[in-house]
């Protein structure tokens, strides 16, 4: 049986993990390399680095880490962060990714995703999407809308439509943070989640709102997601990949358990 | 040991020539060198993305490179794509053929019963009779180990004798076999001729294990 994906995030800023209440109080959570062979090492099915500084003078700093966190790692490893361009898509794959996440410059340019899919193959190319669910719209979830720039400014689509047009233009997978549910460790955004995983027939990757064991356990049956993405609750050891499956294993949730 | 490498431009091949390398092996690269392929004491064909992609190895001439090293007894290990080319071909390009060293054609996952592709890590497990060179030391309990999957497209079973009680062995190719919606050959092995649908250098130690072994064998 296919089992769900629980995927390590590392936050990175000029070369170290970070962690930040919605992106405030950041605090140096450690060696990117470090921490993604101990994720690894402790049962996450994949790593995401996504680089949150994403400026040009930053390009260097991110390919060198992306280097050094591929070199012992033998699970898939997604980076994203500030890939505009095909040829930025590149450096990264030969730095060591096996994926690659877009998200502003795809709302930007959406032949971007079939264009890096087309040297890399679909299952390369991750599209990611920052939602927020529209409090005034009769269907706050079906009406949910894609946001940039970290979540300050609507992009005028609709998430569920927007996930759809990646799909038809060759993304491989959908990763979906809940800009509402990011941070605050209250649980992922399970109806938004299911809505989307209802729409396309690639997987969708939770993000936004990891807590607890049971918060996983209810996006991956409530909220059909195909994998859940957690960050702050893998570090400072303050739980492990190894303890969550264990615990998720226990209620029923089909997990790959480290040998 | 120097282990060719065949670049037929589908995906990246960096993740396979760094597990190589951190297996002890040393990769070289060749996307039209046949003279690599010729002196090749073992050979990887990677691949990700779209069967139709293989062409590049008929209009290079790899195939014909390829197709001798393999008579001549070079260990060689087909990977995603790598592996399904070893059969007559895929429905993905019903015009482009494969090496057809294996009988049958990859067929695509069934539609509206679980999301095609299969992506994530599901369980290969290992044929027992007779036992494969290739899995040797994945456990064949609990349903076996988890391997990395990424495709839409797989090898049938009815290309591959996985039971073989009732036929004579020589027949059997399967190595592995992995459930989704159906059962399907998730590795393969025949004499010299190694596949996995699996990324082995995504599969953290269980692939480790498994491209080990394919570095290891001798006959």
């Amino acid at each position: 049986m296919l089992t769900k994906r629980i995927i390590a995030c590392l936050d990175v800023h000029g070369g170290r993990v970070v962690k930040g209440v919605q992106f405030v109080d950041i605090v140096d959570a450690g060696d990117p390399a470090a921490l993604a062979a101990r994720h690894a090492r402790e049962g996450a099915d994949e790593i995401v680095l996504l680089d949150i500084t994403a400026t040009h003078e930053g390009r260097q700093t991110l390919l060198d880490t992306v280097r050094r966190t591929a070199r012992e790692l033998f699970v898939p490893f997604t980076v994203g962060g500030g890939i505009k361009s095909a040829e930025e898509a590149a450096q990264v794959f030969e730095a060591g990714a096996d994926k690659i996440s877009v998200n502003s410059a795809a709302l930007a340019d959406p032949t971007l995703i079939s264009e890096i899919g087309k040297s890399f193959g679909a299952q390369a190319v991750v599209v990611a999407i920052d939602a927020r669910r529209d409090p005034e719209a009769e269907d706050p979830v079906r009406d949910a809308q894609v946001f940039v720039q970290g979540g300050r400014k609507s992009a005028g689509r609709r998430v569920v439509e927007w996930a759809r047009e990646a799909e038809e233009r060759g993304a491989g997978e959908i990763l979906l943070t809940s800009m509402d549910s990011d941070g605050t460790r209250a649980g992922f955004d399970c109806e938004l989640t299911a809505a989307v995983s209802e729409a396309v027939n690639i997987p969708v990757i939770a993000s936004g709102g990891a807590g607890t064991v049971a918060h996983f356990a209810d996006v991956f049956g409530r909220g059909k997601a195909d994998a859940a993405l957690a960050a702050s609750i893998f570090h400072f050891g303050v739980s492990s990949a190894r303890s969550l499956k264990e615990e998720l294993v226990a209620v029923g949730v089909p997990v790959r358990l480290p040998c | 040991m120097r282990v060719t490498v065949i670049d037929y431009k589908a995906g990246n091949l960096t993740s396979v020539l760094k597990a190589l390398r951190h297996l002890g092996a040393e990769p070289v690269v060749t996307d039209s060198d046949l003279s690599l392929i010729e002196s090749a004491e073992r050979i990887v064909l990677p691949g990700v993305g779209h069967f139709a992609a293989t062409e590049r190895l008929d209009a290079t001439g790899m195939t014909g490179s390829i197709r001798e090293a393999v008579k001549r007894g070079v260990p060689f290990l087909g990977i995603c794509v790598g592996m399904q080319w070893l059969l007559g071909g895929s429905e993905e390009a019903p015009d482009q053929p494969g090496l057809g060293y294996f009988t049958g054609t990859c067929e695509r996952f069934p539609e509206k019963v679980e999301k095609v592709p299969h992506v994530g890590w599901n369980r290969i497990l290992p044929v027992v009779q007779p036992p494969s060179r290739l899995m040797a030391g994945v456990k064949q309990t609990d349903g076996g180990e988890y391997a990395y999957f990424t495709h839409s497209y797989y090898v049938p079973f009815n290309a591959v004798q996985v039971h073989p009680s009732d036929i004579p062995e020589p027949e059997n190719v399967a190595a592995s076999v992995t459930r989704y919606v159906i059962n399907f050959a998730s590795a393969v092995e025949h004499k010299n001729v190694f596949g996995v649908q699996f990324h082995p250098e995504k599969s953290g130690e269980t692939g480790l294990k498994i491209l080990r072994n394919f570095l290891e064998w001798t006959c």
